[in-house]
């Protein structure tokens, strides 16, 4: 290995700090057994994802069913903002909004969480202490993970002492382009262990992994390093969560499932920001893994601009006429 | 050489939606005849879907055209009636062939759809002087007025008149400043989408204008209930339907022109400007004078 990002990485030949579940307990034990199960995946057929994922967008989802899969999507909302000008009264204003997503008609469900920095994490639980809505952070130097792994890791205890009880983190993809695998791993390990109690996210960022059998090998390693959801992007990347990717990913969740027992939780982000779209992932997620992950707590949406169009259509069907921008909040 | 054994290029029109020219979403298509009932053509029928994303595109559209100087808004609807002037002889065909009108009365009709295009490109910079102005009022500000535009205009345009009526209704929204989804004549569909095709090859932003071809029966009642839409010209809601329309505006407070009563009026008489106000609202700034 000539090209070292991290001046703490691991050395060529190491083992794994924690093994991870059964059967997969000894793919950790070398750099070479690791890539060697990694590369040994099935491949990804590309054209077949493609088309597959197509395919399952054309499914006409309407009234009662349609009602069903709004109501379940808004449930299912990270609300998101993750910008440099967030303010605490921003932050506040959010979490009013995931409180109560349209004022004008009080059986509209929550949503599941606001996703915010880890410095603004304490004013987001403050504002949503008592709701059940979970407080989302994003660490380990987000969205780019360019910092060594001890400012990572003081970054994400830091959001969790704020008040943040999910952790959203980015991989190392430098390392994991580069090939090694298992200081990725690593990095998940330890990033896992900082965050105690609170649920991790791991990001692949997939539109910087280029090939959707990379796809598969980060999420096998972020589900084998312990990860709690994987999460397809940071939204801070074009293409972000496009539907072969979570194709590949929702696939490599159920067979995860089914060898270790272990359930892990999807979350796509970025780039959705339709109620089609929306729909589009529940079809895939009923057809590919089951109604086992229909729920918040095993799916989740990372948006912004999809709750607003999601309500816009909840109240197009309770009023039956279209609505417009002007019924919903201004983000 | 071409024979007499040439194969007829028949025409499958679509619609002009966000500045391209989409299909129906529902795949609809119905056949346009001549006023003698020859066929002359398909033409998209345009869903209640179409019309949501025609809505969609006009309120995406709209910042930029309200936006723009009324001097410019006036230089590209003046560049409009350019194109019309080059496609003349193919508007005077459809005119004539639709409406059943002799080649000299259909010329007739495209000079003045053409004239009154120009007219209303004048008018863009002269309304604010004309409509606003300052207020005396009975303190130390200065007080004044601007006419400022609605927002998305839905108009269902005339039946009978498929194009000095589709213009007369339909340029004094854009000159205002607002963004307009427009139902053509459903008999006499083929000026409107000419004349979305001029609109398409002139400076006209995408988006500012859709056209549907249809039936205004059918996209009528999903225009005048949407939240989204500003105001709505009923001039070619079907007789009988109209004041149902105006009910279902008044749910959303909405800026109406009312169908004309005893039919469709003389398209070619002086317009003056009654077709413009109703799409306009007066801001009036209050400014405290001192210093």
């Amino acid at each position: 290995m000539t090209h070292v990002l991290d001046p703490d990485a691991l050395s060529h030949d190491a083992r794994a700090l924690v093994a991870p579940l059964p059967p997969y307990d000894d793919v950790t034990r070398s750099d070479a057994a690791f890539r060697a199960f990694l590369h040994g995946l099935p491949g990804v057929d590309q054209v077949g994802a493609e088309a597959r994922a197509a395919q399952l967008g054309t499914r006409s989802i309407k009234t009662t069913s349609k009602a069903w899969a709004i109501d379940t999507a808004i449930s299912m909302v990270d609300l998101t903002t993750l910008e440099g000008a967030d303010t605490p009264g921003k932050v506040r204003s959010l979490a009013a909004k995931a409180k109560q997503p349209d004022p004008t008609d009080p059986t509209t469900p929550k949503v599941a969480a606001v996703c915010v920095y880890g410095d603004l994490a304490g004013v987001a639980r403050e504002a949503l202490q008592g709701t059940g809505i979970h407080v989302a952070a994003v660490a380990t130097a987000f969205p780019s993970g360019r910092a060594s792994k001890a400012v990572k890791l003081a970054d994400v205890r830091d959001a969790v002492d704020n008040g943040a009880d999910e952790i959203d983190m980015v991989i190392d993809r430098g390392a994991f382009l580069a090939g090694r695998y298992l200081d990725v791993y690593d990095e998940i390990v330890a990033v896992k262990e900082a965050c105690g109690d609170a649920h991790l996210k791991v990001i692949l960022e997939t539109g910087e992994l280029k090939t959707l059998d990379n796809v598969r090998r980060a999420s096998w390693i972020a589900m084998l390093a312990g990860g709690d959801f994987i999460k397809t992007s940071t939204g801070k990347i074009n293409p972000a969560a496009t539907l072969p990717v979570c194709l590949v990913m929702l696939e490599a969740v159920r067979d995860f499932r089914a060898a270790t027992g272990r359930q892990i939780g999807m979350k796509p982000a970025g780039g959705i920001r339709t109620t089609k779209d929306a729909i589009k992932h529940l079809v895939m997620i009923n057809e590919t893994v089951g109604p086992d992950w229909l729920d918040p707590d095993w799916f989740r949406f990372g948006a912004s601009s999809l709750l607003n169009d999601l309500l816009l259509q909840r109240q197009k069907l309770r009023t039956g006429h279209y609505s417009g921008p002007d019924y919903v909040t201004v983000d | 050489m071409i024979g007499n054994d040439r194969l007829a290029v028949r025409k499958t029109y679509k619609l002009y939606v966000n500045g391209a020219f989409p299909r129906s979403e529902s795949g609809r298509t119905y056949e346009v005849t001549d006023a003698k009932g020859h066929f002359l053509a398909n033409a998209a029928w345009a869903s209640r879907k179409d019309a949501r994303d025609a809505v969609v595109a006009a309120r995406g559209a709209f910042a930029k055209w309200s936006g723009a100087t009324a001097y410019n808004r006036g230089q590209v609807l003046y560049r409009v009636a350019e194109v019309m002037e080059g496609r003349h002889a193919q508007f005077c065909e459809e005119v004539a062939a639709g409406e059943g009108l002799s080649s000299s009365k259909a010329r007739a009709a495209v000079d003045a759809a053409i004239d009154r295009w120009v007219w209303y490109a004048g008018w863009t910079d002269k309304l604010g002087a004309v409509l606003g102005g300052s207020n005396p009022v009975a303190g130390p500000y200065f007080d004044f007025s601007l006419p400022e535009p609605t927002g998305v205009v839905a108009v269902l345009a005339p039946q009978q008149s498929s194009l000095l009526g589709l213009v007369s209704v339909f340029a004094p929204v854009l000159a205002t400043g607002n963004t307009a989804v427009v139902v053509s004549s459903k008999e006499r569909p083929l000026p409107a989408v000419t004349l979305g095709e001029v609109l398409a090859t002139s400076d006209v932003p995408g988006g500012v204008v859709n056209l549907l071809t249809g039936d205004a029966e059918e996209l009528g009642p999903w225009l005048a209930e949407h939240a989204d839409v500003d105001a709505i010209d009923l001039t070619g809601a079907p007789a009988g339907r109209a004041m149902e329309f105006e009910r279902e505006a008044a749910g959303t407070i909405k800026r109406v022109v009312r169908a004309p009563a005893g039919g469709e009026p003389d398209w070619a008489a002086d317009p003056g400007i009654t077709r413009m106000t109703p799409f306009l609202e007066t801001k009036t700034v209050w400014h405290p004078m001192g210093l």
